[in-house]
């Protein structure tokens, strides 16, 4: 069951990046996972869940790319996708070959983070603000939960 | 009129075992030291192996060290020990393998200048341990003749990551009806090209063979520097 450690390093790994990023809520995390990785996608997700309870990943949208393998076919001259992971031969000629293109992800694709606080309307609310300081009640226009996050 | 932000990592899932892995690897090779992963699934007999490969290396008057990983005890450590040579235990309490940062641990204090081998033996398990690379020259995928011959297309992950086979315990083949060419073509079809090496420890046939395998491994190693 080492998904479960496959999974602490996706979380690791995504926290760094979302630290790097400014932080905030992970809605959805892309994988990559290749077939000869020996990652069974279904205990990846559950581990993934129990993992990422109680951090900014919780109930995030696991995706997962399933990634076939692709051999290099020497004889063919070009790069096959195979149906399965039981035999490296081409399926056209039957040639076997080791020479592997894709099918060993264990990748992390991207991150989907929850949207920032638009700048734009932040900056029109104090702006707003500030041009109507004459006004005793200057919030009311503008988005009020901005206004009070920002506050220090 | 809100964007998602989407961060584009392209990364790998292991980064920081793969990074590890590859400071251990550049400081193995520094020494002059070939590092050997042993895999198999548990009772194939690794540590059998491992015991007379021990054994012999050092009648040889080389020095060569084993670090052992286990899900618990450290048996298979005191059982290696007898053969005089250090060895040191990972226990990793339920683990299912073994990561580089835990034999990276086990390396503080070991003078790997004055090494010539150090093999790992992984916890027993032909799955888990396919991913982790633990900065090995050599990974050795064995297979005994008692597990059946599809155990390669079973486990294709594991047989594709590894450097040479070696099918162990054929002094049992005729007993177990074992099918040797069904065997070797199922490691050839996922692993094209992969050398394959028979040993029975108990007899020691096949011993010396390994055992010259190993040898030219490192004289490679060395050479390559």
């Amino acid at each position: 069951m080492h998904e479960l450690s496959i999974a602490t390093a996706v979380i690791d790994e995504v926290s760094k990046h979302v630290a790097g990023a400014g932080g905030g809520r992970v809605l959805a995390i892309t994988l990559r996972i290749g077939r000869l990785s020996c990652v069974q996608e279904g205990a990846l997700r559950f581990c993934f869940d129990l993992a990422s309870a109680d951090t900014k990943l919780s109930g995030a949208r696991l995706e997962i790319i399933d990634v076939p393998v692709r051999i290099w076919c020497p004889a063919c001259g070009a790069e096959q996708e195979l149906p399965g992971v039981q035999s490296l031969a081409c399926p056209e000629c039957g040639r076997l070959s080791g020479d592997i293109r894709a099918g060993r992800e264990l990748d992390l694709e991207s991150i989907e983070l929850e949207p920032l606080p638009p700048p734009s309307t932040e900056q029109t609310a104090s702006e707003l603000t500030s041009s109507t300081s004459t006004s005793t009640e200057p919030d009311s226009t503008a988005p009020q939960p901005l206004l009070e996050r920002d506050q220090p | 009129m809100i964007q998602p932000r989407i961060l584009e990592v392209r990364t790998k899932i292991l980064k920081v075992n793969d990074e590890t892995a590859r400071a251990m690897r550049r400081r193995f090779e520094a020494a002059g030291v070939l590092v050997v992963n042993l895999v198999s699934s548990p009772g194939s007999g690794k540590t059998a192996l491992l015991e007379e490969t021990l054994r012999r290396l050092k009648a040889r008057g080389m020095s060569v060290a084993a670090i052992v990983g286990d899900l618990e005890t450290d048996n298979d450590a005191q059982r290696l020990a007898r053969s005089g040579v250090p060895v040191r235990q990972i226990e990793t309490h339920g683990l299912c393998h073994l990561e580089a940062a835990m034999v990276d641990e086990r390396l503080a204090g070991w003078d790997l200048a004055g090494l010539e081998i150090l093999f790992i033996e992984n916890v027993g398990n032909l799955v888990c341990p396919t991913s982790w690379d633990l900065g090995e020259s050599v990974r050795v995928a064995l297979l005994s003749v008692t597990e059946g011959e599809d155990k390669p297309l079973k486990y294709p992950g594991l047989f594709n990551t590894s450097d040479l086979a070696v099918i162990t315990k054929t002094d049992l083949a005729e007993a177990v009806g074992f099918d040797r060419a069904l065997t070797l073509s199922n490691i050839e079809q996922v692993r094209p090209g992969m050398p394959v090496l028979e040993v029975a420890t108990k007899t020691g046939t096949g011993i010396d063979p390994w055992i010259e395998a190993l040898l030219a491994r490192r004289v490679a190693l060395l050479n390559s520097r």
